[in-house]
């Protein structure tokens, strides 16, 4: 049966072109808008270390002063260098690692090439491990390079293409700010969405191309770069960045379990009180763990104007549909004659029924592909945008059977209303009217 | 004409007749809250700086193995090496003028901070952004002065990037007069007085007030003091610097092409690549493009939802026409007009379309108080709602006129044919 109602339901589409055409077309509209900015709202709010990203965990302190201080505030986005390093000292977590965000000027020795910068990230050792950086070659330091603040660093697969013409350059020297770091590793392309473990670098900003331990690149004296909020009498003075009241760095701790987790968190708690004894700390104890999906919504993420635009489309799909509603609607009634002699030659409400689905679904199709292909057209101009996130931007297999998915459900559930109005006629008065 | 064959006709088209409604109402809400978010863009990107914007370019590079910024010999020696690129710069056959500064209104890169009337008052006060340049700052960036006068050479001092030692002399915008100052009449009282800058103890004396300056910062963190602008005469020496140039008439890209080798002239080792160089149109257009997309993107989605729902009007009436061809026979046969068959689908579709509207404004607050929550939008203006219904209500008309001649044409003897 179902091969005849294709048949009738592609008959009937084709005398009436026009209205085909329309209703085609406002599903593909609807359906292209809404995988669009589905598809950018499905790319910004991903888990950028799925299957790891729960076990781990961004501590924050309140090592702030007195001074704007409110019982309901927020603990510090970031922690000082004393915190820290006491943090990553006291080795509590599975892993621990410190960073903080930086650029340095690159001196290729080939002299075709003139200096330039280099977004970097100094950190410790366990950074690598922690986050499950692909190594192309080489291989991540330790700590007790961490510790020797040794002159090595870890370069991305594009410095390692620029610099070295994509060998394995493991044991060459790179110049940095007139010193000379011994490449240990090549990471292979690696880009974690968000920059989750920095988002002062921007929510979806590239990965840095150098690394550096944390010790090193204060003793070569780096520049830093990133977010630096102090208070007191601190000061963003590059000499005395270790003991200065200001936070700067970023801390995340790898925790396997939820009681690992909840114990951390009263070490971090009693970390407080101890520090507030000795006089360190002024603000009560104001400590949170959130986990990294929990640490990306409390900073938003997302764009408020990608979440909008997701909204937009979705009113605009209601809609096309209703709008699709109204013209089936339309175009199943005007066939009541023909509805009257089939139902008058035997064919039950419900076989009318589902001939009447069969052509809603054949046109579900339809917009279907047509908004597949207004996705990738759509998607195609949001990576003309000059957003960070923008090169991001792609439909993923899921996606895609989503989009079939929605158009077909989309049209089925536009067809339900005028097949069931349709299929209520009297084949009788029908018959005798004609 | 009455209503009432009307109404009864719509009575047998319930489904149609509030699908169309429907639409209509849908159309009305999204399109109101659109086009507001465009309106609100486009004022958004159309604020003027206060800056005279062409012919005007900024420079930003760093030099490689520079001395330290933390030592008094090292600030020494980059103050010397800035000033030459100042010099550098300044004979450029092009340029008009140049001043070191450490951002531009837009550049998003800001150095913030508080003022306040007393002393030692932390982390309150009146919020600004410091703008750091030199005597030659107000005629470089075509900034307007209102009261006071501008910074001489003698205001103009030197300091590490991290160093901080307060300023003897600053300019204020307008607005941070305003703020300081509420009581004053006139702008020109803030003149003289003094102002402590970050809680500090020691003063600072205005000397001048520009009528408009806007802060680097276009994110929404920034918006609360857009317009807060204070002027520091001082170079700020580090391993980098920034230099806005003002150029003569039309020779913006001679002037741009012409800066780099002229600094590479003067010191080669530095990083100075094609990012360094950016004209103000680039800078305006980065920080606003995110802001013209958005405007663009909802502009096409009204223009489509729109086709959307008209063609839908069309659709749904041409069917109701062919459906009541023999009732409209009936009537011209029984001495109704052309015209009066025309009026009957009109008024009809006057009818919904209004219906729709009803529903479509309060839809359209809705909606604009769900985004007010979620998106932090503003209050949709009734302005705006109105006009949406006028514009529906006209839309539906156009839609409908079509299928409706096709109704007043039907000639009377359709009424004596079989349907």
């Amino acid at each position: 049966m179902f091969g005849y109602y294709l048949d009738l339901a592609l008959q009937s589409l084709r005398r009436n072109k026009v209205l085909t055409a329309l209703m085609v077309l406002a599903i593909a509209l609807g359906i292209g808008a809404c995988m669009t900015t589905f598809t950018v709202l499905h790319v910004l709010s991903g888990d950028p270390l799925p299957g790891k990203s729960a076990r781990l965990f961004y501590p924050q302190l309140d090592p702030r002063d007195m001074i704007d201080y409110g019982a309901d505030k927020d603990p510090a986005s970031q922690v000082t260098w004393t915190d820290g390093m006491n943090l990553l000292k006291a080795k509590r977590a599975e892993r621990q690692v410190l960073m903080t965000g930086g650029d340095v000027p690159v001196q290729p020795a080939q002299s075709g090439l003139e200096p330039f910068l280099s977004d970097a990230r100094y950190t410790t050792a366990d950074f690598f491990p922690m986050f499950e950086t692909p190594f192309l070659f080489g291989h991540g330091w330790s700590e007790a390079e961490d510790n020797g603040k040794a002159r090595v660093a870890v370069i991305t697969r594009t410095l390692n293409d620029k610099l070295f013409g994509g060998k394995d350059s493991t044991g060459q020297i790179l110049r940095m700010k007139d010193t000379a770091f011994q490449v240990i590793g090549v990471l292979d392309t690696w880009r974690p969405n968000p920059h989750f473990y920095d988002l002062n670098m921007g929510n979806y900003a590239a990965t840095e191309d150098v690394f550096v331990p944390l010790a090193t690149a204060r003793d070569v004296r780096l520049e830093r770069d990133g977010s630096m909020n102090c208070w007191g009498k601190g000061s963003g003075d590059a000499e005395h960045l270790e003991a200065a009241t200001c936070v700067w760095l970023q801390f995340w701790v790898q925790l396997e379990s939820a009681d690992k987790a909840a114990a951390y968190r009263t070490f971090l708690d009693n970390y407080s009180k101890e520090q507030k004894a000795l006089g360190r700390f002024q603000r009560p104890p104001n400590v949170r763990l959130p986990n990294l999906m929990e640490w990306m919504d409390i900073n938003k993420v997302v764009p408020s104007d990608v979440r909008l635009q997701g909204w937009l489309a979705l009113g605009f799909l209601l809609v096309c549909l209703v709008n699709t509603v109204g013209l089936m609607l339309a175009k199943f009634l005007r066939r009541s004659g023909e509805l009257g002699v089939r139902r008058a030659l035997g064919a039950s409400k419900r076989e009318v029924f589902m001939q009447l689905l069969v052509e809603a679904a054949v046109i579900g199709l339809a917009g279907g592909i047509g908004g597949l292909l207004l996705a990738f057209l759509g998607l195609w101009l949001v990576r003309l945008q000059p957003a960070d996130y923008a090169s991001l931007a792609h439909l993923d297999l899921s996606m895609l059977l989503a989009t079939f998915m929605l158009a077909i459900a989309a049209s089925l559930l536009a067809g339900l209303l005028p097949a069931w109005r349709a299929c209520q006629i009297a084949p009788a008065l029908q018959l005798k009217s004609q | 004409m009455k209503l009432h064959p009307i109404l009864a006709a719509l009575r047998k088209h319930k489904a149609g007749t509030v699908l169309i409604a429907l639409q209509i109402a849908l159309t009305l809400a999204i399109v109101c809250n659109a086009v507001f978010i465009i309106g609100q863009r486009v004022e958004r990107v159309n604020r003027p700086t206060g800056i005279d914007e062409s012919n005007l370019f900024l420079i930003s590079q760093q030099w490689v193995g520079a001395p330290s910024g933390d030592t008094a010999d090292g600030v020494e020696k980059l103050d010397a090496m800035q000033k030459e690129d100042l010099v550098a710069l300044r004979n450029l056959p092009d340029v008009v003028s140049v001043a070191p500064i450490n951002s531009l209104p837009l550049l998003n890169s800001s150095w913030t901070g508080a003022l306040s009337l007393k002393p030692d008052e932390k982390n309150v006060g009146t919020r600004t952004a410091y703008y750091f340049g030199d005597e030659q700052v107000l005629p470089t960036l075509g900034l307007k002065l209102v009261a006071g006068r501008a910074f001489n050479a003698g205001d103009v001092q030197h300091q590490g990037a991290r160093d901080q030692r307060d300023p003897a002399t600053v300019m204020v915008s307008k607005a941070v007069a305003d703020k300081l100052f509420p009581q004053a009449s006139a702008t020109g009282s803030a003149v003289g007085k003094a102002i402590y800058l970050n809680g500090s103890g020691k003063p600072s004396t205005i000397v001048g007030v520009v009528e408009r300056m806007q802060t680097p910062g276009t994110g929404s963190w920034a918006s609360a003091f857009a317009w807060n602008s204070t002027l520091v005469p001082t170079r700020m020496d580090a391993n980098f610097s920034r230099y806005a140039v003002r150029t003569k008439p039309g020779r913006l890209d001679a002037a741009m092409r012409a800066a780099t080798p002229a600094l590479y002239a003067v010191n080669p080792l530095r990083v100075l690549d094609e990012e360094s160089i950016q004209s103000f149109a680039e800078i305006r257009d980065k920080a606003y493009r995110a802001d013209v997309g958005m405007a663009a993107l909802m502009g096409v989605v009204c223009l489509i939802l729109i086709g959307v729902t008209a063609a839908g009007i069309v659709g749904l009436t041409s069917f109701w026409v062919g459906q009541r061809h023999r009732q409209i026979g009936v009537r011209r046969a029984l001495g109704a007009r052309k015209v009066d068959i025309l009026h009957y689908f009109q008024l009809e579709n006057l009818l919904i379309a209004g219906v729709g509207a009803v529903i479509g404004v309060l839809l359209a607050i809705s909606l604009n108080l769900l985004l007010i929550r979620q998106f932090e939008m503003e209050r949709l203006p009734l302005a705006y709602v109105l006009t949406g219904v006028v514009a529906v209500l006209a839309l539906g008309q156009a839609a409908v006129f079509a299928p409706a001649r096709r109704a007043s044409n039907v000639p009377p003897v359709t009424a004596t044919r079989a349907a």
